[in-house]
């Protein structure tokens, strides 16, 4: 492009030889959003899977169920999603032969990050956050980098809405920058009513999050979903 | 890295009952480094007419210069003041007049109709694309997290009080997922009588 | 010469060195806002219905969700937009203006064709820089016409036509259902249909649909013509107590009242003694 001859006009180029190049990965969109609270855990995400400007399907939500109450969000590259959930749910599977009982939610945790340390150098293209219920009977979030770096955190936002959604739940269950409100923990009703709220925000604006939202409400009796419309277009 | 995001800078402008708002953060920065905390982004271009210039800060001043001398030129010629949709129009055409060489600025314009005191507020991209909304407008390096903020919190026709607290919120809250953007921040709450100008306490980190 | 001198007309190209510099050194130039878009047109019975979606996208942000793309020409004649917002907005524009200045020239009415050139020798010498593509309609003496015209200046004339993101899209419902000589109704819904087909599969498109019909002597410019998408209520109360940020400080400027009108009034008018 630079080549710039004397008279100031780009030169013709002939065509020589090309490296082409295998891309293995790409990008399906989607948001998800967890919230621990005293003694539940909401976990949430939209329903659309997209690819550029055109949608796959928009009935593909991004939470799994992965034991009683331990649920997994996960969104970026959806082939990468499938097989690192099968990986999860059979490893899963193993430890409860294994034990005899259900893998605990921290210890899942855990697990996740060794698996997506262990792809390294090709890692799987995942944001995930797992949320569920912890030792103590506190609901608990964890959120996660594709290699692995993992964090407990009372709440956190990943996927394409992410830096939207994000801020909002610093103000609104963070009471971030509102030094004279008391910090009271929420309800699990306010605390569902402000992720659809925020979910409904994030699919006016961003515009691979739409269609539905679902939301997890873990207890430690289990996983309570409902489902809410957004916007289609 | 972008060139927008150079220098660092939010700046977003709402509506309210008889009352338009205009904010922006404090800092000025060379990438990751902080140069200066009390940097000026907003500019006054009336009694009732703010311009706030997010983008390369290089070109924020030279806008705002430009836009200045040639607001005096028509006020000179008309002797009154400008509609803040004249100025936007203004605004346009000086940007895309360097469609192919632009000023790396995308400006927000509030204020109010100096004859009726309607609410005016509108957005431009960097080559000049007017955009006139009803409720918000954001630009700036964490226009994502300025839309989440504003998308949920906005409310129409509040009065002029409780629109500062809404926009405060918004900006405070967007600025701290970036980086290169807050330490403080000030508000402008433009009415038909008078103008207050608040500087927000902020993270300053 | 006058003391200070107004901007100078036509485009600058003062930052361009600057900005090809900035550039070299690792600088990304940012993007416009662009109009990631589905617009339509078809010929019906006695005239032509334009069609466009209202969403504009900075990326894969949404920059404006009702945003007007139905672009005025002349009183005959409108013109939708996609590509570069920017760009549509200020051609269109341009073109107009041209386009009154002919009609007073010549004191007719001007004529679809006669806009169809002016837009694709403008795009043509700009070399597809200006990246505006164009759904051009509009009725004069020789009847109702339909032009597509691309960036770099190449236009068709057909009786039905699309262009945008959502193109494919809105072709497929005028290939299913696309007849000549419709009623006005039918080809109404038909350029709806285009347009939520756009709307509803393509990611650059969305919000409402705008429509315009123009016929011999009247122009219906229905913005919108249907929202597509309700807007989401938000559950919560999202107010704050007031005093809930911390402020550093305050300055009120107050306003001083405009003088609207003087009056003089006159020194030999009798005191009011009563």
């Amino acid at each position: 492009m630079e080549v710039l001859n004397n008279r100031g006009v780009e030169d013709y180029q002939t065509a020589g030889p090309k490296q082409s190049y295998f891309s293995p990965y790409s990008f399906n969109g989607g948001s998800i959003l967890a919230v621990a609270g005293e003694d539940f855990a909401v976990i949430a995400s939209d329903s659309r899977l997209s690819e550029g400007f055109s949608i796959h399907t928009r009935d593909q939500p991004k939470t799994y169920q992965l034991t009683q109450n331990t649920v997994v969000g996960a969104c970026g590259f959806h082939g990468d999603v499938l097989t690192l959930i099968k990986v999860l749910k059979a490893r899963i599977k193993m430890y409860l032969h294994e034990h005899n009982k259900d893998m605990s939610s921290t210890a899942v945790a855990a697990m996740l990050s060794t698996i997506l340390y262990y792809r390294r150098f090709f890692p799987y293209y995942v944001y995930n956050i797992v949320a569920g219920i912890d030792d103590e009977g506190k609901g608990c979030v964890f959120s996660f980098d594709p290699v692995g770096s993992y964090e407990r955190e009372p709440y956190r936002a990943g996927g394409s809405a992410s830096s939207m959604l994000q801020p909002l739940m610093d103000n609104q269950v963070g009471f971030k920058n509102l030094p004279k409100q008391a910090r009271v923990p929420l309800s699990k009703e306010e605390v569902v009513k402000k992720v659809r709220d925020g979910f409904i925000s994030a699919a006016e604006r961003d515009i691979y999050t739409g269609d539905e939202v679902v939301v997890n409400i873990i207890t430690k009796d289990g996983v309570e979903v409902e489902r809410f419309p957004l916007r289609k277009d | 890295m972008s060139i927008m995001s150079y220098n660092g800078a939010a700046i977003m402008a709402m509506k309210g009952k008889e009352c338009v708002a205009i904010a922006a953060d404090r800092r000025f920065g060379i990438q990751a480094q902080t140069i200066n905390t009390q940097f000026d982004k907003i500019f006054e271009m009336g009694p009732k007419l703010y311009v706030g210039l997010p983008g390369l800060a290089t070109d924020v001043q030279t806008v705002a210069q430009r836009l200045k001398f040639r607001l005096n030129l028509y006020e000179l010629k008309e002797n009154r003041n400008i509609k803040p949709k004249t100025f936007l129009s203004m605004v346009s055409n000086l940007l895309y007049s360097r469609r192919f060489g632009p000023y790396f600025v995308e400006p927000v314009i509030a204020g109010l109709d100096p004859k009726t005191s309607e609410p005016f507020i509108a957005s431009l991209d960097l080559i000049g694309c007017p955009m006139i909304t009803e409720d918000f407008v954001v630009s700036g390096t964490c226009s994502e997290q300025m839309y989440g903020m504003c998308e949920t919190l906005y409310k129409p026709d509040q009065e002029p009080d409780d629109l500062f607290e809404t926009i405060s919120q918004c900006l405070l809250n967007a600025v701290d997922r970036d980086a290169v953007s807050g330490w403080g921040g000030v508000v402008y709450i433009i009415e038909k009588d008078k103008v207050t100008k608040r500087i927000l306490k902020g993270r300053m980190d | 010469m006058a003391a200070v001198e107004g901007p100078m007309p036509g485009f600058s190209f003062e930052n361009c060195i600057r900005n090809r510099h900035l550039e070299k050194i690792g600088h990304k130039a940012p993007t416009a806002y662009k109009t990631g878009t589905t617009i339509a047109g078809i010929i019906y019975k006695d005239g032509v219905v334009l069609g466009a979606d209202t969403r504009a996208t900075e990326d894969t942000v949404v920059a404006d969700k009702n945003c007007s793309k139905i672009h005025y020409l002349a009183d005959n004649m409108y013109c939708c937009g996609a590509g570069t917002a920017a760009d549509t907005e200020m051609t269109t524009q341009m073109i107009s203006s041209q386009l009154e200045l002919h009609k007073l020239n010549t004191g007719r009415k001007p004529r679809v064709a006669t806009a169809n050139r002016l837009l694709k020798q403008m795009l043509f010498r700009y070399q597809g820089h200006i990246s505006a593509a164009l759904v051009l309609g509009g009725v004069d003496v020789t009847g109702p016409h339909l032009y597509s015209i691309h960036p770099h200046g190449s236009t068709d004339k057909l009786p039905y036509v699309t262009m945008g993101s959502g193109s494919l899209a809105a072709m497929a419902t005028f290939e299913d259902r696309f007849k000549p000589n419709m009623e006005k109704d039918e080809a109404m819904k038909l350029v709806r249909d285009a347009i939520a087909a756009g709307i509803f599969n393509d990611l650059g498109s969305g919000s409402n649909v705008d429509i315009c019909v123009i016929t011999k002597d009247k122009v219906e410019y229905l913005r919108p013509f249907d929202e597509a998408n309700i807007k989401g209520k938000r559950e919560g109360n999202y107010g704050y107590k007031r005093g809930s940020t911390a402020v550093v400080s305050t300055e009120v400027k107050k306003i001083p009242f405009e003088v609207v009108a003087t009056q003089v009034v006159s020194g030999t008018e009798a005191m009011d003694t009563a």
